[in-house]
């Protein structure tokens, strides 16, 4: 029984084209630029200067507050700048830029492949070392996983849901993730369970990966309390409200938290990184990212460090093909267009995806035909056509009345209308503009 | 007459005689009492509901100046002075005289002077494009040239050209609204001094990269050279971040620090065209030693303040 979620949800071609190739090493850069703000929250504190020696997993920036994260460097060397680089926000923003100088790791990390199943840590003592190993949702919104283990008060966990649905079309990284590091995934899950106390754990995967569904369901058996469910395909079942809803029924509330419904849920990436910062002491440095075009002549999936340049990544695929029209960091639906080859891959990152210019084309936008698809496909219930219009004249306070802030940013509404209009633009703008206003009544 | 029509035109009439008894005591008994000064002071103010003042629109402006106790802190931009002496008249308030305020576009980054970099195909607002990057040329700080400013204009004081892609601000129809500075996602418009003749010297840059990124990415950007800092007589310009800033109060609009730029980033507006020797764009080292009496017209600048 495969399952899935209600309602909305669209059928973009898959484009998977990178399902059957493994991962890969790329070869580490000359150099690399390592962003400060990688994910959600606050800024870290910078713990090195100009021409100081690096490590690889040393730790470079500090976490500030709770809702932050550190920053590992992620090759050995010397530090060339700390100066603001391009970074996927499109703008330049601070970076650590380390000169590579060969391939030192901390003493502490360990580099065997041996599989460590016993847990030895306590249930604090995970969630501090998740933190201090800057470990972050690798799904692609990289928000801090130890603030997602620290239960809110009066909050209890039911369910550990893990995320292998990887709905985005042409991304692949966590499908060959699954198929092969599944035994340090089942160890990240069972350690993520320790954390949040709880007994049962729903591994989701939808039905195009049939080979991971096979593999994870064979191992599960020897891990207690864990179970893999096959899911239908169906963008965008990756997103966690969606994911909640398709596996065990239950709708998080609007404005809520999945754990106000009994669930914490982890990307498959999310506990890989989380195993080998428990059991191999390796904080994250590196991630799988999968590079893949039409028109590229070698896509694959690379095991990354963090703050490589795109471009390098391209030229191992093959260098740029000529007609590229975009070049999207994520996959096309969620995924957001570069604006510069120079951008570095961070934790965040789970694919590049080049698109030719004869598709990644914006088309003319016409007048909207009240055809209702946007409300249809919208996995949140919410009615794109209108937000869309209140965005454009900037009635910002009726959006936030009719739930702007529930918007998942799938994109499903401005795939699906038959008028190509900027559905989604228009209600990250409302959101944006709602947050505004919502902060300046705070204070 | 049918008795139909009859009955009809009676009770009808009955029914609206009673609604208006009923409505005229409820009328009485809910009465608001409002001041009749603020209807007068709406009508003095310019109509145009622009929110200039802070305000929504005008008829709240208008109840606020009658609730103030003075009007110091309440100004209608479009209307001016002459609008606000007007208002105070009504109240028989004192009212503040304010400089009258232009809106002016700090980006002089024309298609010929900024390389396009990549190419945007969203939706046309700079506002979205704002939020998913820096633009689609090498200077992540100047126009993104989607025209929310001209939008946002009720006075029709804004325009795009086609051929630089920047917004150009028509003096006479700009009533310092602030409109459009709410509207630039970059910060690029600033309200300055409209001065005598709406003289205005000002940076056409906030690019606040080091010198040679900005020179990169544009022609005509301000690369924080300092040249004009030093020859400016009245202090009235400052350097900060790479970036030359001319304080509108403190500028005489004495026009030294034009040539002195070597990007052309100061522009001077409105002014009658220089004379032969000070016509020079770019004066090199040689003719700047011989052009330029610095001294003597500090001295001559000094003694008119002073």
């Amino acid at each position: 029984m495969f399952k899935t979620f209600r309602p909305g949800g669209i059928h973009p071609s898959e484009n998977k084209l990178t399902a059957g190739s493994e991962i890969r090493e790329l070869p580490i850069p000359d150099q690399v630029s390592i962003p400060l703000n990688q994910h959600i929250g606050a800024s870290p504190r910078i713990l090195v200067e100009k021409g100081d020696p690096v490590k690889v997993g040393q730790l470079i920036a500090q976490g500030e507050g709770f809702i932050s994260s550190s920053i590992h460097a992620s090759v050995s060397g010397k530090v060339l700048k700390v100066e603001p680089v391009v970074d996927m926000s499109g703008y330049k923003r601070k970076a650590i830029t380390i000169k590579v100088e060969g391939d030192e790791w901390m003493e502490q990390i360990d580099t065997s492949a041996e599989l460590v199943r016993e847990i030895a840590l306590e249930r604090h003592e995970i969630v501090r070392k998740i933190n201090e190993s800057g470990i972050v949702g690798m799904g692609g919104a990289a928000f801090p996983s130890h603030v997602k283990l620290t239960l809110p008060r009066g909050e209890n966990a039911e369910y550990l849901i893990v995320n292998g649905a990887e709905c985005e079309p042409y991304l692949t990284s966590d499908h060959v993730l699954m198929l092969e590091k599944a035994e340090q995934i089942m160890v990240g899950a069972m350690i993520m369970m320790k954390a949040l106390d709880v007994e049962k754990a729903i591994i989701g995967i939808e039905k195009n990966k049939p080979d991971a569904i096979v593999h994870m369901s064979a191992l599960s058996e020897y891990y207690p309390g864990i179970e893999v469910q096959g899911l239908k395909v169906k963008y965008p079942q990756g997103g966690e409200k969606q994911l909640i809803k398709a596996l065990i029924g239950r709708e998080v509330p609007s404005g809520g938290l999945p754990i106000h419904v009994g669930v914490v849920v982890f990307n498959v990436g999310t506990l890989f990184a989380a195993y080998q910062a428990i059991q191999k002491h390796k904080p994250l440095f590196e991630r799988v990212v999968t590079v893949t075009g039409k028109n590229l002549a070698a896509p694959g999936n690379f095991m990354v460090r963090i703050g490589t340049p795109i471009s390098a990544l391209i030229e191992a695929t093959g260098g740029l093909p000529e007609n590229t029209g975009k070049i999207i960091s994520g996959g096309p639906m969620m995924g957001k267009a570069l604006n510069s080859l120079e951008v570095p891959v961070i934790k965040g990152t789970s694919g590049i995806t080049i698109m030719p210019d004869t598709e990644s084309r914006r088309r003319e936008i016409q007048h909207c035909i009240r055809c209702s698809k946007c409300i249809t496909v919208c996995p949140m219930g919410l009615e794109p056509y209108l937000l869309m219009a209140m965005g454009e004249r900037e009635l910002f306070e009726r959006m936030g009345e009719e739930q702007t802030m529930d918007c998942i940013e799938c994109g499903s509404c401005s795939y699906i209308c038959p008028a190509n209009r900027p559905l989604l633009d228009y209600i990250r703008l409302g959101k944006a503009e709602i947050n505004k206003i919502r902060r300046a009544r705070k204070n | 007459m049918s008795p139909i029509v009859l009955y009809t035109i009676i009770s009808l009439s009955a029914t609206g005689i009673t609604a208006a008894i009923i409505l005229f005591a409820i009328a009485q008994r809910f009465k608001v009492i409002e001041d009749p000064r603020i209807d007068l002071t709406e009508e003095a103010l310019p109509g145009a509901n622009c929110g200039g003042c802070g305000f929504a629109g005008c008829r709240n402006f208008a109840e606020a100046c009658v609730k103030a106790d003075d009007l110091s802190k309440l100004y209608c931009p479009p209307g001016g002075n002459e609008t606000m002496r007007e208002v105070a008249t009504i109240l028989g308030k004192e009212a503040t005289e304010k400089d009258p305020l232009v809106a002016v576009v700090r980006c002089s980054g024309s298609f010929a002077h900024r390389a396009k970099v990549n190419n945007y195909d969203g939706a046309a607002s700079c506002a979205i494009a704002s939020s998913l990057y820096s633009g689609d040329t090498g200077c992540q700080y100047g126009c993104l040239g989607h025209a929310d400013c001209v939008r946002a204009c009720d006075f029709d004081a804004i325009h795009m050209d086609p051929e630089t892609g920047l917004p150009v601000v028509v003096d006479d129809n700009c009533t310092a609204c602030c409109a459009c500075v709410d509207a630039c996602p970059k910060d690029i418009i600033e309200l300055r001094k409209k001065n005598k003749r709406d003289r205005k010297i000002f940076v056409s840059c906030i690019n606040q990269d080091k010198g040679g990124i900005a020179k990169k990415s544009c022609s005509v950007a301000c690369i924080g050279c300092g040249k004009c800092e030093k020859v400016c007589p009245h202090d009235a310009i400052t350097i900060e971040n790479f970036l030359a800033y001319i304080d509108p109060v403190k500028c005489k609009l004495c026009r030294k620090c034009v040539p002195e730029c070597p990007t052309d980033a100061i522009l001077e507006i409105n002014f009658p065209p220089r004379k032969e020797k000070d016509a020079e764009p770019k004066p090199d080292n040689q003719v700047e030693k011989g052009v330029v009496p610095i001294a003597s017209d500090k001295t001559g600048e000094e003694s008119k303040s002073g």
